[in-house]
């Protein structure tokens, strides 16, 4: 019965290829719009947390504004945050401007950020060659620079820098790397910066405080303690004063995206939906249109022995397989679409099962919900009028 | 002794029109026995398709009783007359009542559908009884790919393929022309010949005299009549 019901389902909709046609477009444009708005959202969304995730899930940033009384972290208050459990390592920075010069000439206005080794070993593609500055660099205080892209470019014209000499504030260091050369994505310019350890600015050029940290957290899961914990640290380092400092926990951040993004691709699924309501009043016309042109078709099934309960099955299947073909349609075309905008801003493309899922039951949801009414109008006809109305 | 396979008692059918209440069917006393060709000849307006609705079990009667193959026919759920419908009775239509959109096998494989005989079967039972009506070159064609006679073969042949108590027919020759009509009464006679039971419903003498047996109504009163009416 069902297999003869979803048969005759298919011929009718066959049979009226137009009319169904301009039916399914509601479902069409409605599953397209639904699928295309999720795959977008989440292919951005992915975008942006890895790009958030490549700086670290597992770091608590502390940026050091200091108050007037203390401009910033003293070596000794790193000392106390690395002494916290659950600490892998902590990378302070020490920032600041200077002049770098090599052969008569100079540069200008250029970033000097002072390092560690943990920072090199927690983070990707920093040198584009040369090497990193080691742990034993940072003992020592060693003299060693990488240097901006911008920097080997215009002082090292046809010299390959490494292994040469810079002056960076008057002072000579041995360049043993150039920085990668930085994109639009990066979170600062480094084509105009030297990197030097940071106890070598603190030493020799007379830094006194340290203006950030990033702190690498062993286990991502104890995050918001850790997190509590520095912040006691820092509290008590600035005399209770929180003004001196913000903290910002990458896995709270990851966690706060994520939730505004559903957010985000609910609304957004939520108002295409509303064109899925259209669709599903579209197919609810048809088929009362429908049950009206064979109203002698059903009275002749009832007069020949079919119940009441069929023919309302049969109308609904009629009403699911119209919005599952649509549905499939717009589901093609939805992620046609995510993929097309997806290339275009160059974000990542992802389908997921639940997004089909999503597609096949809403679909088929509304054939059910749209269909019901006609269908039970259907098999409520009375078999003799049926029949007279030839 | 002939077994009885329909009986009518004092069936009344009203309708309310409004405040109106319009009586169609004025106390029907009928019995119908296994292999009877009856014709029931009336005037339009006279009640015969009430009468043929209630026979039908498309319809119940207001009061009075009606027995069909024993059992009483009153107001039951749809679905109960459904199935009496599809078991007992074997309708054949004035203007055929064939689907366009199925083939002639396909639509006599209809009520063996809501009978719930599996496909193979269906097509072997179909097969054969339009063989038996003189259609077996034109099992695949459609509707509209056959003539008005052949047609009426397919709505005959639907109505015999679930084996039926009763034939019962509205009007069979009433859309055809007179040489088809003449064609369609052949094939009632031979089935009447083979021991079906049917009933005709027709305003037209000429027609009902086909029967084995006729009998008149007017003005929703039942009587016997007789051949050279």
């Amino acid at each position: 019965m069902l297999k003869e019901s979803i048969k005759m389902a298919l011929e009718n909709i066959i049979s009226n290829k137009m009319r169904s046609f301009l039916t399914m477009l509601g479902i069409i444009i409605g599953v397209g719009s639904v699928i295309a708005l999720i795959t977008i959202v989440s292919g951005a969304t992915s975008t942006v947390t890895d790009q958030v995730a490549s700086m670290g899930a597992n770091t608590v940033t502390i940026q050091v504004q200091g108050t007037p009384l203390k401009q910033g972290l003293t070596q000794g208050d790193v000392t106390k945050i690395s002494e916290l459990s659950n600490i892998e390592g902590i990378a302070p920075t020490i920032s600041g401007q200077t002049t770098v010069a090599f052969d008569g000439k100079t540069m200008d206005e250029i970033s000097l950020q002072g390092k560690n080794d943990v920072y090199f070993q927690n983070t990707e593609d920093v040198i584009s060659a040369g090497r990193i500055i080691n742990p034993v660099d940072t003992e020592n205080k060693s003299r060693v620079a990488l240097i901006g892209n911008d920097i080997a470019n215009e002082l090292y014209v046809g010299k390959n820098p490494i292994g040469q000499e810079i002056k960076i504030g008057g002072i000579t260091y041995q360049v043993i790397g150039i920085l990668q050369e930085s994109d639009s994505f990066a979170q600062a310019d480094t084509n105009k910066a030297v990197m030097i350890p940071y106890t070598t600015a603190m030493g020799v050029v007379g830094a006194k405080y340290i203006n950030s940290l990033t702190v690498y957290i062993a286990d991502e899961a104890l995050a918001d303690t850790t997190t509590r914990q520095i912040e006691g640290v820092l509290t008590k380092a600035f005399n209770g004063d929180d003004d001196g400092y913000s903290i910002v926990n990458m896995q709270s951040i990851l966690e706060t995206i994520a939730e505004m993004t559903s957010i985000l691709s609910m609304m957004l699924g939520g108002i295409a939906s509303i064109s899925l309501v259209v669709g599903g009043i579209g197919i609810m016309n048809m088929m009362l249109v429908s049950v009206t042109e064979r109203t002698s078709e059903i009275g002749l099934r009832k007069a020949l022995g079919a119940e009441p309960k069929q023919i309302q099955l049969q109308f609904l299947i009629e009403s699911v397989v119209l919005c599952l073909i649509g549905g499939i349609i717009g589901f093609g075309l939805g992620v046609s679409l995510a993929w097309v905008v997806a290339n275009l801003i160059g974000t990542s493309f992802a389908l997921t099962a639940s997004t089909v899922l999503l597609a096949i039951g809403f679909s088929a949801a509304i054939g059910v919900v749209f269909g019901f009414m006609p269908a039970r109008k259907a098999s409520r006809l009375n078999p003799i009028d049926a029949l007279r109305s030839i | 002794m002939k077994e009885k396979i329909l009986e009518m008692k004092n069936l009344v059918k009203t309708y309310t029109m409004g405040d109106e209440e319009q009586v169609v069917l004025k106390g029907i006393d009928l019995k119908i026995n296994r292999g009877d060709f009856l014709s029931v000849l009336g005037p339009s307006g006279s009640g015969k398709s009430t009468l043929m609705n209630i026979i039908g079990c498309l319809d119940v009667p207001t009061s009075g009783s009606y027995y069909l193959s024993g059992e009483r026919i009153e107001d039951l759920p749809e679905t109960a007359l459904s199935h009496i419908r599809n078991r007992e009775i074997g309708f054949i239509f004035q203007q055929f009542q064939l689907l366009p959109r199925l083939s002639a096998q396909k639509n006599v494989e209809l009520p063996l559908i809501y009978a719930g005989v599996p496909e193979k079967e269906r097509q072997l039972r179909s097969a054969d009884i339009l063989k038996r009506v003189g259609l077996a070159e034109k099992m695949k064609n459609r509707p509209n790919q056959l003539s008005g006679g052949q047609q009426q073969r397919v709505a005959i042949a639907r109505a015999l393929v679930t084996e039926p108590t009763i034939l019962l027919a509205d009007e069979p020759t009433g859309a055809l022309d007179q040489q088809t009509g003449h064609q369609i009464m052949e094939l009632f006679k031979e089935l009447y010949q083979e021991g079906k039971t049917i009933v005709m419903i027709t305003h037209d003498g000429d027609v009902a005299k086909n029967g084995s047996r006729i009998v008149r109504i007017v003005d929703g009163n039942l009587s016997e009549g007789v051949y050279n009416a």
